[in-house]
């Protein structure tokens, strides 16, 4: 079991997501006491009775001011049983940009309804993007259960509506937990409650501690973008030449054939390095530089793969982005594409699909995407890169669009996933009739 | 020796993870620079800068602010481990400020917050286009909203609300000419991170990190040491007590807490068990306001 674990969170306004988290790290005395007396302080010049929990995490002056999160932020906790990372990200639906950016690594989801008003179009919407993004697991915290008098029927509602809604987005069931919490008073979070007797799932934090990871897949196709060339030119390393990267997925032994892309070269990995000695093989998640047979030419910006089993080379590929910027995305739009440690020009040459917010499905060839819209498009590079499909490689799957004017990221790209086959997923009264979508159009498969 | 290949345990990712940073600052960026004090962070921060270009050099030069208020054991143990390295280290004094009117000295005597003008204009006179920090985003909540490459604009100020989404572990350094981006290795990494990889690695670091006997007053309920920075004044007693420092800053706000924790071991314990942060243990900067680190940021400020 892996003694990390990655999650983010999302949820609506108001729904309580700040104090969550508040009281996870209050619950778990991740708090230390000069950080909460800052808090006792501010809660009394702000006239309230009790600490307001929210304090803890919306550290930014105007955030405190409006009582909201604007940015994500990220947060660590441990127990004895696991530390944690945790990005916690904003509700508005002009923030969903940070939800992407905080799912983009998570390995869980926990998403915030409100008891009273249970899963909603944005619970939904935020569902699916985890998904899209292919966070492996989610869990639906069903927040403020003291407001709904700790009633069991309320909560088995919500649950079976948003296990409907999460399978419909390609989830299998075991990956979907819905408790039933309340972060200010302090129920299920951490300590369980005797207010819910009829709950006989775990706390939120016990489900954090035990879920299973995801590994990263030692097992895929090995994948390794080059960052950077080590030429000591030392006197005791004159001729060393060494590829540095991170291993992205699968696993590199000494004496294991590879081809180096986007060329397409052919080689034979010769050594492993790291600064505490040579290895024998690295696993995805490694930092190492490789040794090659052939004094072939490798520079930034290469991937060197699995010769056996190399990812597709084209200038033509669709994918679905996540538009994040206030310039709308129109078709015809030249941009730059930073692809695992390539950056290359191209063209936005077609907008094939909108993700339409409101029904919940796609609609065709949208006239521009606007900032937080969904949809998939058609791209062409000016130089041919190495890609996977996203649903089989997060790493290698993954693309940004960078504004060549002024190099801000303007969307978040993922290869050849398609968008949510929602149709079926009834928006207003929830989606219990449909079927899970079949291998076709599912939208990810959300880990193995 | 072979190492064996075994599952990357907590450290192992946040040391993957900031080795992969670093390259890619080398492989993107033309004039990056290393701020280094001296202190635990910036020590690792280089420790991991070592590692990621073994066997070559690490391909960046240093850059130390000094306030001017230093104590004698870290700026020995700063150009000790520089020239361990072989490395270049530019230093921004704030006491040239001083001198010749470009900065005042603040009336509570404190000099963290001079520092800015400094490093903007050594970015500035340099031409730095990135610049590492040892910032974690466990220090403080505003820093806990840090991207790891945070663009800062040609007045190198943050911009909280226009930060660039960091997706997947794909850096976006690009900038425009002016700009630079400050980036922060160490951002996942936790005060107890730090302090079991620097037992991990057997990281040296400056003396007065463990406990001895020193001479200190209290002030605003820190123990202050005497130094450059003045004191003890009139009604501040100096006793000698067993002391150790949590962070190393400037010598004027930068209190030390007492201590028997002498080595790594003991360190920890007491980090583990200790209930006050180590910034509000030890240091008066950040307790000015609500938003004072945020506040500084903006300015600036790492």
């Amino acid at each position: 079991m892996s003694d990390l674990l990655r999650l983010a969170t999302a949820g609506s306004v108001d729904d309580g997501k700040s104090t969550l988290v508040g009281r996870l790290l209050y619950d778990t005395k991740s708090v230390l006491a000069d950080t909460l007396d800052a808090v006792h302080r501010a809660s009394a010049d702000r006239g309230l009775a009790t600490p307001d929990l929210s304090l803890l995490v919306d550290g930014l002056r105007s955030e405190r001011e409006q009582g909201i999160t604007i940015d994500v932020a990220y947060r660590y906790f441990a127990t004895p049983n696991r530390s944690f990372v945790l990005a916690d990200t904003p509700g508005h639906v002009q923030y969903t940009r940070n939800t992407v950016t905080g799912a983009s690594t998570a390995q869980l989801g926990v998403l915030l309804v409100d008891a009273r008003k249970g899963v909603i179009e944005q619970t939904r919407r935020h569902a699916a993007v985890l998904a899209l993004l292919g966070v492996p697991r989610l869990v639906l915290a069903v927040n403020k259960i003291d407001l709904v008098g700790y009633d069991e029927v309320t909560f088995a509602r919500i649950a079976k509506e948003f296990t409907a809604h999460a399978t419909a987005l390609g989830y299998a069931e075991e990956a979907v937990v819905e408790i039933p919490v309340s972060a200010l008073a302090g129920d299920n979070v951490v300590e369980r409650s005797a207010r819910t007797p009829w709950y006989s799932g775990p706390t939120l934090l016990e489900h954090l501690e035990t879920v299973p990871v995801e590994p990263d897949p030692h097992d895929a196709p090995f994948r390794f973008p080059v960052q950077y060339v080590i030429r000591p030119r030392t006197p005791e390393h004159p001729d060393y030449r060494g590829y540095a990267g991170q291993v992205a997925a699968g696993t590199v032994r000494v004496g294991d054939e590879v081809a180096v892309l986007p060329g397409g070269l052919r080689t034979t990995v010769t050594g492993i390095d790291t600064a505490d000695g040579p290895l024998e093989e690295a696993a995805a998640g490694r930092s190492v530089t490789l040794l090659l047979a052939h004094d072939v030419d490798v520079s930034r910006g290469d991937l060197i793969a699995a010769a056996a089993a190399p990812p597709t080379v084209t200038d033509e590929f669709d994918a679905t982005v996540c538009w994040l910027s206030e310039k709308p995305l129109t078709p015809g739009a030249r941009v730059l594409v930073k692809h695992g440690t390539r950056t290359v020009q191209a063209i936005v040459t077609e907008l094939r699909t909108r993700f339409d917010e409101q029904k919940l499905a796609s609609t065709d060839a949208p006239a521009a995407l606007a900032l937080n819209e969904i949809g998939q498009i058609g791209v062409r590079t000016a130089e041919a890169i190495p890609v996977d499909d996203y649903t089989r490689n997060r790493r290698t799957g993954s693309f940004l669009i960078i504004d060549v004017a002024d190099g801000s990221t303007l969307a978040a790209g993922l290869v050849g996933a398609p968008l949510p086959e929602l149709d079926g997923v009834d928006s207003c009264t929830g989606g219990g009739n449909s079927a899970p979508s079949t291998d076709d159009h599912a939208l990810v498969s959300p880990g193995p | 020796m072979t190492a064996t290949t075994t599952a990357l345990d907590a450290l192992d990712r946040l040391e993957s993870e900031a080795i992969h940073i670093f390259r890619e600052v080398a492989g993107e960026f033309d004039r990056p620079v290393i701020l280094f004090s001296g202190g635990k962070d910036s020590t690792l921060l280089l420790h991991l800068a070592v590692k990621a270009f073994w066997p070559a050099p690490v391909p960046f030069p240093l850059l130390h602010v000094d306030t001017g208020h230093n104590f004698d054991e870290v700026i020995e143990f700063r150009d000790r481990v520089v020239a361990r390295h072989g490395l270049r280290l530019e230093v921004a004094e704030v006491q040239d400020y001083i001198d010749d009117g470009r900065l005042a000295e603040r009336p509570d005597g404190t000099r963290n917050p001079l520092q800015t003008v400094p490093l903007l204009d050594a970015i500035t006179t340099h031409r730095f286009d990135a610049v590492f920090g040892g910032g974690r985003r466990d220090e403080e909540r505003a820093r806990a909203k840090e991207r790891i490459f945070s663009l800062r604009n040609s007045f190198g100020q943050w911009e909280p609300r226009r930060q660039r989404p960091e997706l997947w572990n794909l850096y976006n350094g690009r900038h425009r000419p002016g700009e630079h981006v400050r980036v922060f290795p160490l951002s996942n990494w936790t005060e107890l991170d730090v302090w079991h990889y620097i037992a991990r690695e057997g990281i040296e670091l400056p003396s007065i990190y463990y406990a001895h006997r020193r001479e200190v007053y209290l002030r605003d309920g820190m123990w202050l040491a005497e130094g450059p920075w003045g004191g003890p004044r009139d009604g501040e007693v100096k006793v000698e007590k067993t002391v150790r420092y949590r962070t190393v800053g400037d010598g004027s706000c930068t209190g030390a807490v007492e201590s028997d924790a002498a080595d790594i071991a003991t360190v920890i314990a007491e980090v583990a068990a200790s209930r006050l942060t180590e910034r509000g243990a030890t240091r008066a900067d950040d307790r000015m306001s609500e938003a004072a680190m945020e506040d500084r940021k903006r300015e600036g400020y790492f």
